[in-house]
């Protein structure tokens, strides 16, 4: 079963008195497993997508089924669940909570969870998230004492916490130099392969989109080109040859 | 979530601004504890009238004549010439549970005694007087039954005029004093008493038997006042009752008609008098409640400042999962833990500010646990109050819209 699906998706804007058409009737359906890359320039609608395959916007119209439930069907507080249980954010900006330490960002979406855990228990949970993203000597530092790659890989941690079974990755790389985006997407690599996740990764960096098993390009909010990747970069061999900084 | 997470949460946010969160409690801290002190004065003046007012004994029942109306022209209270001595043998007679009862007629006069004059307040009475006052006596000794029937030309004196007239601590028995020109000889001094409850000085009366002040003074038959004490502070009720039964059976006034006197406990007094201050402590405690409302909108005003500056975070918190509700609670809770801490410090310094004017000023405080418990609950219902609408606002928040929010 696909874990996204949807029909004709339209989404229009309106900015004052000029109507935005940042999606014109996209069609697309992602496999349980798959690590997709969504590429295009600025504006071509791919962002509008993301927002809307992890429940914080409403499609104009067209059909979303996300796990086989119609999402248009959900209430808002349902659509909070959905988001808290199903969908793991990792955003180009990060969006961390500053003054809080790693581990209270990465433990946040549990206090949301409907069935509460206990104190031990989330710490615990926490910091195997952070073991798994390699940062569990950092889980007290505040994000400003972190490295812009370490704050995502907090945050990746944070989308890892509630087990999803997507993850949406919106530009993860867009702030981050060469070097630890590689680390990044190897991070993101590993989830895709060694836990099943799905992962829709958000970017208009060709090279970073290679890392991916398929590339949907968008164009002016309809998808253009949807080809499987040939010659997949893997993360690991590529950071093992590449040589150590300083 | 759980709501202790949420308290949590909330007061992790309220660290992080200390400076901010101390200012807006200042608001609360100022107006429960401007409550606290005002009530607390109030009360205290209160309860130091009513402390007084008592002392005469919780046990007394006067009654007084009532207001004199004659073709227009109206006289104060006591200004009838309704009450006599037949009532005061009624009262002995038919009311059950009276322990010592006395007339009392009074007038002012000029006393002279040798070289020094004064003017105090002549106050015929009979001998149960000084039982029903539990009043001590000095020196000598009050006068007897005979000196009440013969209306004998005696005086016992209270403890200013003795001092005013004979100097301190000088014993004046057997000597002879002038009242309206006529000689009493002074037979006793009383013990001093103090001011009464509205601070006039007690002890600046004569005393002499009734019967010497209508007859030989005044030239009248009628009395204006009855003093009595029941035989126990539970009796008193049942005994004021019953002496307005007996009073208008014998003054003979027909159902419908309103009573020509006055029946009063000291209880009665008390409330009488703190009425007025009971009006003057709310209007006070009235006004400090106004700032607790100004406190309130400075809480709202911060809060809404809050939810503009964390928009971000709310966007945050909603893309992994928060919904509405959990928004709303943790930006109330901090409303409300705002609005408390400010309550409880306010109410700390409030006992400690009528703390300090019973200390420095003298004057008696007193804050009563059920307006502790009332700026508890008002400064809770501020926070929740005026929390809500910024709280409302937070959880309102498109996700999408909030988490692009620079």
């Amino acid at each position: 079963m696909s874990v996204i699906s949807v029909r004709d998706l339209i989404k229009t804007y309106e900015v004052g008195e000029v109507k935005v058409h940042a999606l014109r009737g996209v069609t697309l359906s992602i496999e349980q497993g798959e690590f997709v890359a969504a590429t295009g320039p600025s504006g071509s609608g791919k962002s509008t997508l993301m927002h809307i395959l992890g429940c914080l916007d409403h499609p104009t119209s067209g059909q979303y089924f996300l796990d086989g439930r119609d999402v248009a069907r959900l209430s808002r507080n349902e659509l909070a669940e959905v988001r808290n249980r199903k969908i793991g954010f990792v955003f180009q900006g990060f969006n961390l909570l500053s003054r809080t330490s790693a581990l209270d960002n990465v433990e946040l979406p549990l206090l949301y969870t409907e069935k509460s855990l206990k104190t031990a228990e989330r710490h615990k949970r926490a910091m195997e998230a952070l073991k798994a993203v390699g940062l569990s000597e950092r889980a007290h530092h505040h994000p400003n004492q972190l490295s812009g790659g370490q704050q995502q890989r907090v945050a990746i941690a944070r989308a890892l916490i509630n087990q999803p079974s997507l993850i949406l990755a919106d530009e993860p790389t867009g702030n981050l130099d060469s070097r630890t985006s590689v680390e990044v997407m190897g991070i993101f690599q590993r989830l895709n392969m060694e836990h099943g996740i799905t992962v829709l990764l958000i970017t208009h960096e060709h090279d970073i989109a290679e890392y991916a098993t398929r590339i949907v390009s968008f164009k002016d909010g309809r998808i253009r080109d949807d080809v499987q990747v040939t010659n997949r970069r893997d993360a690991d061999t590529e950071l093992a040859s590449m040589p150590a900084i300083a | 979530m759980s709501p202790v997470m949420t308290t949590r949460i909330a007061l992790k946010a309220l660290a992080r601004n200390k400076m901010r969160t101390a200012l807006t409690m200042l608001g609360m801290i100022i107006g429960v504890s401007a409550v606290i002190t005002l009530v607390g004065l109030g009360n205290g003046a209160q309860a130091r009238i009513e402390a007084q007012i008592k002392a005469g004994g919780t046990n007394l029942v006067t009654i007084n004549a009532g207001n004199f109306t004659a073709g227009g022209v109206r006289g104060g209270s006591g200004a009838a010439a309704t009450l006599t001595i037949d009532d005061v043998e009624a009262i002995r007679k038919e009311v059950p549970n009276v322990q010592y009862i006395t007339p009392g007629v009074n007038m002012r006069g000029q006393v002279i005694a040798g070289n020094q004059n004064w003017s105090t307040r002549v106050q015929g009475t009979d001998v149960d007087f000084p039982l029903i006052r539990e009043w001590p006596i000095r020196y000598g000794s009050f006068f007897s039954t005979q000196d009440v029937n013969s209306a004998a030309k005696v005086a016992v004196l209270g403890k200013t005029v003795s001092e005013q007239l004979f100097g301190p601590e000088v014993d004046p028995t057997g000597q002879v004093i002038r009242v309206r020109n006529q000689p009493f000889k002074v037979i006793g001094v009383m013990g001093s008493k103090g001011q009464a409850g509205m601070g006039d000085d007690q002890d600046d009366t004569l005393f002499a038997p009734y019967t010497t002040v209508q007859k030989k003074l005044m030239g009248q038959q009628y009395i204006q006042s009855i003093t009595l004490s029941a035989a126990n502070a539970d009796a008193t009720s049942d005994v004021s009752n019953a002496v307005s039964v007996v009073m208008r059976t014998q003054h003979k006034l027909a159902n419908g008609d309103p009573d020509d006197f006055t029946v009063r406990t000291q209880e009665d007094i008390a409330e009488i008098r703190t009425a007025a201050l009971d009006t003057m402590t709310n209007l006070l405690a009235g006004i400090a409640g106004v700032s607790l409302i100004v406190g309130g909108i400075g809480i709202m005003n911060i809060m809404l400042v809050s939810v503009t500056e964390r928009t971000r975070e709310i966007g945050i918190r909603m893309a992994i999962g928060a919904k509405g509700w959990d928004v709303q609670l943790q930006f109330l809770v901090e409303a409300v833990v705002i609005s408390l801490l400010g309550g409880g410090i306010g109410i700390a310094l409030g006992f400690g500010m009528a703390d300090l004017a019973t200390r420095f000023w003298e004057f008696p405080t007193q804050v009563p646990p059920n307006a502790v418990a009332m700026a508890f609950g008002f400064s809770a219902a501020t926070g929740i109050i005026f929390g809500f609408y910024p709280a409302r606002k937070a959880a309102a928040l498109d996700p999408i819209v909030a988490l692009r929010y620079e």
